[in-house]
């Protein structure tokens, strides 16, 4: 054998290399095991891991800006925050273009909520300019149809954009058919010399076609096209050479678009709201369009994105770090007044005959088998001014009448609530761990010469360590985490991370401040467990045996 | 010293008196129940001198344990005197009775090292950090334990952690030392090799020692005095050889020891001699021990080693009684075989292995005898 070790790796009998034979042994062995368990896993996988991940993402992505505002974003791009003018026209013209396609696609109102999180009134801003937009680009729309009603019509634009097969096929479908419409093909003459207009009529044709599924054939073109075609045309596009559909028009256009009535789309906008005037409005824009933003985790330590990079809130914004560290002490309070009260029964409970105890631990399981909804609820009856409770202490004379116990909708009510039911979490793994510490070592502790105190202090408590470390973990972090009871008895001042959470995730519909926080509050979990492992040693952790 | 044994009808007699000048450990009258229903321990009685060897024999459930909790203090007694020195110890707390205890499951704290183990006892008797230390390694080499004073008790193999639960239990220098089993769950060859340690331990240190154990080997070879328990009582008290050769009722005979007996019913007696006449119609010699007059039902014992069948070793007017060789077996140093002996066919006898010792073969039939000395007739 040591030969076999100087000499090289371990040899089986035929000859092959010892470990990869005992792999080759182990390998259906581990292949049988993971097909046992690959169903949990799938399921786990799909139902749990996914979407926590999905939500993760939620946290940083921020895509519905440049979705939303390409054209806006990209001009934005050169435009200085930091200065103290406004962006050039072009920009203003994007927002037009942008804002009127957003409006066509019902997309602005959304866009206009996700920017209220950062800037109030973005909302209302975006939803003023989506009823207007429509009537800022006509001027042009008007203009070209006023020169020539050949522009009016769906029929006439269609030969001219698109490529003549297309347009064949489009003439020739009906929507009773029951076929798909013909995906719109651009014609490739058209789109060399009218690049802007070819890709606005691309983007209506898409929009037309599989959003609206109305018939491109019978739909006018948005004034953005128009618009796009005056751009075309007044910055010296070249049609001379062009023949096809609509060529005579066109020229027609080119030779008087010049003495066009323009439109000056900053002014325009500013009419319609007088916040796009404002530089905040603009820098809320430009720091908020990158695909990826840390915006949400700012916000949910109580900070923001400016221009100058992150800066704290101000003072009376300021709100989730002081709930992030009240739910902090509240579920260590909740934890340690869960071991003050479960360490005395689990001792018993593992020091009683074991008939004794099993009635007793009925008694620990019986609010394991009773709804959630229904215990909180009894807390509530039990706790509140006219409670069971107050009414107990007024007539014991311990409270005069009119200076009842305020214990329900406050931290108060939370802490004996969820104590109440989070205890038996606390109580199990105790009495399991307590089960297993023979009585020989309070015996010897005390023929040694222990005094009670000091062989249970010395002797007993030590060994009872990992059940108290096993509970503290599963009541601190349910606790952590728990909704529905600070929902019910908690009040303003007792309610925990989780209810922001769940309300954001329901009613201000803000999912990425929900992910941000719920990321926040699982990595401070794993850091305190991180922690605990440092300190106490996750081995010294015991759920019984 | 007071030896106490129990007639047929279950009365104690004194057989000197119950509480001696020079008694350490007293039991005096003591009873437990613990249901209020069932008495554990019926009337105790047993005092012992300052440095003996006390085993506590017997089956389980007869109620040793009990007794050696009782002592310890971890139990009380529902009724009787435990004393300690002359003094009542009933309501003294265990910790204040300054008795060394060694459990069978070791009980070394676990959370803690062995030095740490040791000086326990020296820490809650507030003693100063340089003794503590001296006393800790005087108690690790008494029993060659010096180099494993910074290990945990799980990193210790059985012999070891019941090496370091006895200086632990000594490191106090207690007068009184109980054991409840400590060997129990160790090997054969490393439970002689501990049972001559303990013993030695005891007799160097001049304590006095309570050793409760099932095992009838240890309790003979360890013990000054054993205290044979069944049924809550105290069978026998006696030195290990009066034990083995003199039981003083057919439960020692059985419990102590192979044994073979035959039943039967006394015809006559005749000072310290008694005619039995066995079930099977066979007349016997022997040695009355409980029984008292003709008449009475008798289980006659007597050991495999002291049966002879070699006809030129049994005196002329002994009493033989055929038998028939069943099976026999060679065990090295001695041979066992069974026999057919009036009518029963579990009869064992023992030789030893000596060159002029005939092997016998199954079917052969031979004549056996004894010394009528070695034959008891006990309680049946």
């Amino acid at each position: 054998m040591t030969d076999n070790v100087a000499n090289g790796p371990m040899l089986a009998a035929d000859g092959t290399s010892l470990k990869s034979s005992l792999n080759r042994a182990l390998r259906r062995q581990k292949l049988r095991a993971l097909m046992l368990i690959a169903p949990l896993l799938i399921f786990v996988l799909l139902t749990f891991v996914a979407p926590i991940v999905d939500m993760l993402f939620r946290s940083v992505e921020n895509q519905i800006v440049s979705d939303t505002l390409p054209r806006t974003v990209a001009s934005l791009k050169d435009w200085d925050e930091e200065g103290d003018t406004l962006p050039p026209p072009e920009t203003y013209k994007a927002l037009y273009e942008d804002i009127f396609v957003a409006k066509e696609r019902k997309l602005h109102t959304r866009l206009g909520s996700r920017l209220n999180y950062e800037l109030t009134g973005m909302s209302s801003l975006f939803r003023k300019t989506g009823r207007r937009v429509e009537d800022m680009g006509e001027v042009y729309q008007d203009q070209f149809e006023d020169l020539n009603p050949f522009w009016k019509d769906a029929e006439n634009w269609n030969p001219v954009m698109g490529a003549p097969a297309w347009v064949t096929a489009q003439n020739a479908w009906t929507k009773a058919s029951g076929r798909p419409q013909p995906a719109f093909v651009p014609n490739p003459a058209i789109a060399d010399i009218l690049p802007q207009t070819a890709a606005k009529f691309a983007l209506f044709a898409d929009f037309v076609q599989n959003e609206d599924n109305d018939n491109l054939s019978k739909t006018d073109p948005w004034a953005v096209v128009y618009s796009a075609l005056y751009d075309d045309l007044s910055t010296g596009a070249d049609i001379s050479g062009y023949t096809g559909p609509g060529a005579q028009e066109l020229q027609e256009a080119a030779a008087v678009v010049a003495s066009f009535e323009t439109v000056d789309f900053s002014a325009a906008m500013t009419k319609v709201d007088k916040d796009w005037s404002s530089l905040d409005v603009w820098q809320t824009l430009k720091v908020y369009s990158p695909d990826f933003t840390s915006g949400y985790f700012l916000n949910s330590i109580d900070m923001q994105k400016s221009v100058d990079g992150p800066e704290m809130r101000p003072e009376n914004q300021q709100f989730y770090i002081r709930l992030f560290v009240r739910t902090l002490i509240m579920s260590l309070v909740i934890t340690g007044s869960c071991i003050l009260l479960g360490y005395p029964v689990g001792f018993i409970l593992a020091n009683l005959p074991s008939k004794t105890a099993n009635l007793l631990m009925i008694l620990v399981l019986l609010p394991f088998w009773t709804s959630l909804l229904v215990r909180t609820s009894a807390w509530k009856v039990m706790l509140q001014q006219q409670g069971v409770v107050n009414d107990t202490l007024v007539w014991l004379g311990l409270v005069a009448d009119d200076s009842r116990l305020a214990l329900i909708n406050n931290s108060t009510g939370t802490v004996i609530a969820m104590t109440h039911i989070l205890l038996p979490f606390m109580i199990l793994p105790l009495y399991s761990v307590m089960k297993t510490i023979p009585v020989s070592y309070v015996r010897a502790a005390k023929s040694l010469g222990a005094t009670n105190w000091t062989a249970f202090w010395r002797v007993y408590f030590p060994q009872s360590v990992p059940g108290i470390g096993a509970g503290s973990i599963l009541v601190f972090i349910l606790s952590i985490g728990y909704y529905i009871t600070p929902e019910i008895v908690g009040g303003t001042s007792g309610s925990f991370i989780s209810n922001q959470i769940a309300y954001h995730i329901s009613s201000s519909l803000n999912w990425g401040l929900a992910a941000a926080l719920g990321a926040i509050l699982l990595v401070v979990v794993m850091g305190l467990y991180w922690a605990y492992d440092r300190i106490v040693g996750i081995d010294n952790v015991k759920l019984g045996g | 010293m007071g030896q106490t044994c129990r007639d047929k009808n279950g009365e104690n007699i004194d057989v000197t008196t119950s509480s001696s000048a020079d008694a350490f450990v007293e039991f005096e009258r003591v009873q437990k129940s613990y249901d209020g229903e069932n008495l554990v321990v019926k009337d105790l009685n047993l005092s012992l001198p300052k440095g003996e060897f006390l085993t506590m024999l017997g089956p389980s459930g007869s109620g040793k344990t009990t007794c050696l909790m009782m002592l310890a203090g971890f139990e009380t007694a529902t009724h009787g005197d435990i004393r300690l020195d002359g003094k009542s110890i009933n309501n003294i707390p265990p910790h204040k009775r300054g008795i060394g205890m060694v459990f069978q499951n070791y009980a070394l704290f676990p959370h803690m090292t062995v030095a740490e183990n040791l000086s326990f006892p020296l820490e809650v008797r507030k003693m100063g950090k340089s003794d503590r230390e001296a006393k800790v390694k005087r108690a690790l080499d008494m029993v060659q334990m010096g180099s494993f004073a910074g290990r945990r008790p799980a990193q210790l193999s059985g012999g070891q952690q019941q090496r370091i639960a006895l200086s632990r239990a000594l490191v106090f220098e207690p007068e009184l030392v109980l054991m409840d089993e400590p060997l129990g769950a160790l090997d054969k060859q490393l439970r002689e090799t501990l049972q001559f340690e303990i013993t030695n331990l005891a007799h160097q240190l001049g304590i006095t020692t309570v050793y409760v154990t099932h095992d009838q080997t240890e309790a003979l070879t360890m013990s000054d005095r054993v205290a044979v328990f069944d049924d809550g009582r105290i069978q026998q008290l006696a030195a290990p050889d009066t034990l083995y050769e003199q039981p003083e009722n057919s439960f020692v005979a059985q419990f102590i020891g192979e044994n073979n007996t035959l039943e039967g019913v006394i015809e006559a007696i005749k000072g310290d001699m008694a005619r039995v006449k066995l079930d099977s119609g066979d007349v016997i010699v022997a040695k009355p021990i409980n029984v008292s007059k003709a008449g009475e039902r008798t289980r006659v014992s007597i050991r495999p080693e002291r049966v002879e069948y070699n006809k030129d070793r049994i005196s002329d007017d002994a009493l033989t009684l055929k038998a028939e060789v069943l099976e026999f077996v060679y065990m090295g140093d001695i041979f066992r075989t069974r026999l057919r002996v009036a009518g029963k066919d579990d009869f064992i006898i023992k030789t030893r292995n000596a060159p002029d010792v005939e092997r016998l073969k199954p079917g052969q039939q031979i004549e056996i005898g004894w010394l009528p000395e070695d034959c008891r007739a006990l309680d049946a």
